[in-house]
């Protein structure tokens, strides 16, 4: 079943076309990697579909409801999180309260107080936060702000993550945890679409990777098929 | 949990508050007038910015649109003051506030920054004028007479309305909508993410902030009997909580009390007693305070309750 497809999504910057007539789809369960160099257009995919901006033309459906128009809010309350490029947390909160407004606030419906605050500690547990809860968010080390990230990403209770370069900034060790984090989040039966930079991880989880140049779609395929593809390579390395 | 205890920690435990509560509530009857007429001033200003916090303080969201719900408060009571009951009309001021705090804050506050704070303060400017034209054009008068209420009664509707405030207040800092407002005081486009309608959350915290400012406005007007746009919706009192709240710290609920009724205080004293040079003191205590306390009153405390504590 597909829980995300997008036809002809296009994008506009004024003059620039960041996307243009991207068609993409993924299905409920998978792991889909989201490449290509810089400027191809990946995050700005990724804010269409959370509802960051607008989209010039095209659509995207979440369980074949469009979801093209609707506000940031509303489209996490069906059951879609991300988390953002540069970690953008409420740096004054404590990291439980962090968690605690995500799970109190990105449900369809209203949660109690009570259920809300044992949801966000476990969440902390799961991402491996608890000992630190009662820090303020700023003053994390940057791995654990962004397990922060997804830990408030997946206390909204969603049904498809987006992660923007959650690896970005992190070292060799931190990788391979974030890595186990990944899995261990697939396994609980998330959809996964995430964009990455990190070869060795994306070739490692993903199910299936789609290659962004330049705002169109140029590739698609198992990790095998977009590692041996002419074009990708092309791409990145150049003719 | 232990993190939800450290977030709301009391800075004084309820029994003082009571007793202090129970020592303004009988204040009227041993001390002299002028006193009681000082502490109503002093509680106006005191809910114009504890009000003022409701909203600006989690949000950062600075609006110096104070004058124009304090001032719509002050002409609801010139106009019905007359043909209503007092307390009846005291209430319209706060909700015909709250209602142009709900249309200002649609038409506001999708700006950020510098131009939402220019914007808020176009808006009472606005209003002032429109006023000052619309008596001029249409009812041919300047000014409007309200009726005279007795200093002891302004005095314990002041008490009362500020109870209310510091309840909403208090009530709001520990709800889940209080955390809407700080994470959307903390980042905005994060908040929109994790599920936080930021539109109808800034726009409750807003009319909620406005129906006090209306509320102190209505009743205050009763105690200059005569009123007209320029002391209603003197850009002072969109100024004044602003800076009292800088100076009292928002990191806690006592800090805009403190910073508001220190600050009206020393107006009163300045201005009695150097009226010539009253604004140029202001300015240079308000100067040093943001220098070397940026944190306000409550800084000052924190700071010297952890050197207390490390001794």
């Amino acid at each position: 079943m597909r829980i995300l497809e997008g036809k002809k999504v296009t994008k506009h910057f004024g003059g620039l076309a960041a996307l243009h007539y991207v068609d993409f789809d993924i299905k409920q369960g998978e792991v889909v990697g989201l490449i290509g160099p810089n400027g191809a257009g990946k995050t700005t995919l990724f804010n269409l579909i959370s509802g960051s901006l607008p989209t010039t033309a095209g659509e995207i459906r979440y369980k074949g409801k469009k979801i093209t128009g609707l506000k940031p809010h509303q489209i996490c309350k069906m059951g879609v999180a991300r988390t953002f490029q540069s970690a953008q947390l409420f740096a004054g909160l404590t990291v439980f309260e962090n968690a605690l407004a995500a799970s109190l606030f990105g449900k369809k419906r209203s949660i109690s107080v009570p259920d809300a605050e044992r949801e966000a500690m476990e969440l902390l547990e799961f991402v491996e936060l608890s000992p630190v809860s009662t820090m303020l968010a700023k003053d994390l080390p940057v791995a654990n702000q962004k397990r922060l990230e997804v830990a408030r990403a997946l206390a909204t209770k969603p049904e498809l993550l987006l992660f923007d370069e959650v690896m970005a900034g992190l070292n060799p060790t931190e990788v391979a945890q974030v890595m186990e984090l990944i899995i261990k989040i697939r396994n609980t039966g998330v959809t996964l679409f995430l964009i990455e930079h990190v070869m060795k991880a994306i070739m490692s989880i993903c199910d299936r990777i789609i290659v962004l140049h330049h705002g169109e779609k140029i590739e698609e395929g198992t990790p095998q098929e977009i590692a041996a593809s002419q074009k990708v390579v092309e791409v990145y390395l150049g003719e | 949990m232990d993190s939800t205890r450290v977030i709301y920690k009391r800075p004084f435990s309820l029994g003082i508050l009571f007793l202090i509560l129970i020592l303004l509530a009988t204040m009227p009857f041993y001390v002299q007038p002028y006193l009681v007429i000082l502490l109503s001033s002093i509680f106006m200003y005191v809910i114009i910015t504890l009000s003022w916090t409701i909203f600006s303080g989690p949000t950062r969201y600075i609006s110096l649109a104070s004058a124009a719900f304090f001032g719509v408060g002050v002409y609801t009571s010139a106009i019905l003051g007359q043909a209503l009951p007092l307390p009846v009309v005291i209430v319209i001021g706060g909700l015909v506030s709250f209602i142009l705090a709900l249309f200002i804050g649609l038409l506001t506050l999708r700006l950020r920054g510098m131009y939402f704070i220019i914007f808020t303060f176009g808006i009472s400017e606005l209003i002032r004028h429109f006023l000052l034209w619309w008596e001029a054009n249409f009812t041919g008068t300047v000014g409007r007479w309200v009726v005279i209420v007795d200093n002891t009664t302004v005095y314990y509707v002041m008490l009362v309305i500020f109870i209310m405030a510091l309840l909403t207040a208090y009530l709001i800092r520990r709800s889940r909508f209080g955390l809407a407002l700080r994470s959307i005081g903390e980042y905005e486009e994060a908040a929109t993410h994790i599920g936080i309608n930021a539109t109808v959350v800034k726009t409750t915290a807003f009319a909620i902030s406005a129906f006090f400012m209306g509320l102190a406005g209505a009743i205050m007007a009763t105690r200059w009997t005569y009123i007209d746009p320029r002391i209603a919706f003197d850009p002072l009192f969109s100024f004044m909580p602003v800076l009292m709240a800088i100076f009292g710290g928002t990191g806690q609920l006592y800090g805009p009390i403190f910073g508001a009724a220190i600050f009206a205080y020393l107006e009163e004293i300045l201005i009695t007693k150097f009226p010539y040079y009253y604004m140029l003191l202001f300015g240079t205590i308000l100067i040093i305070v943001i220098m070397f306390l940026p944190h306000g009153l409550v800084g000052l405390v924190q700071k010297w309750r952890k050197g207390g504590s490390r001794r």
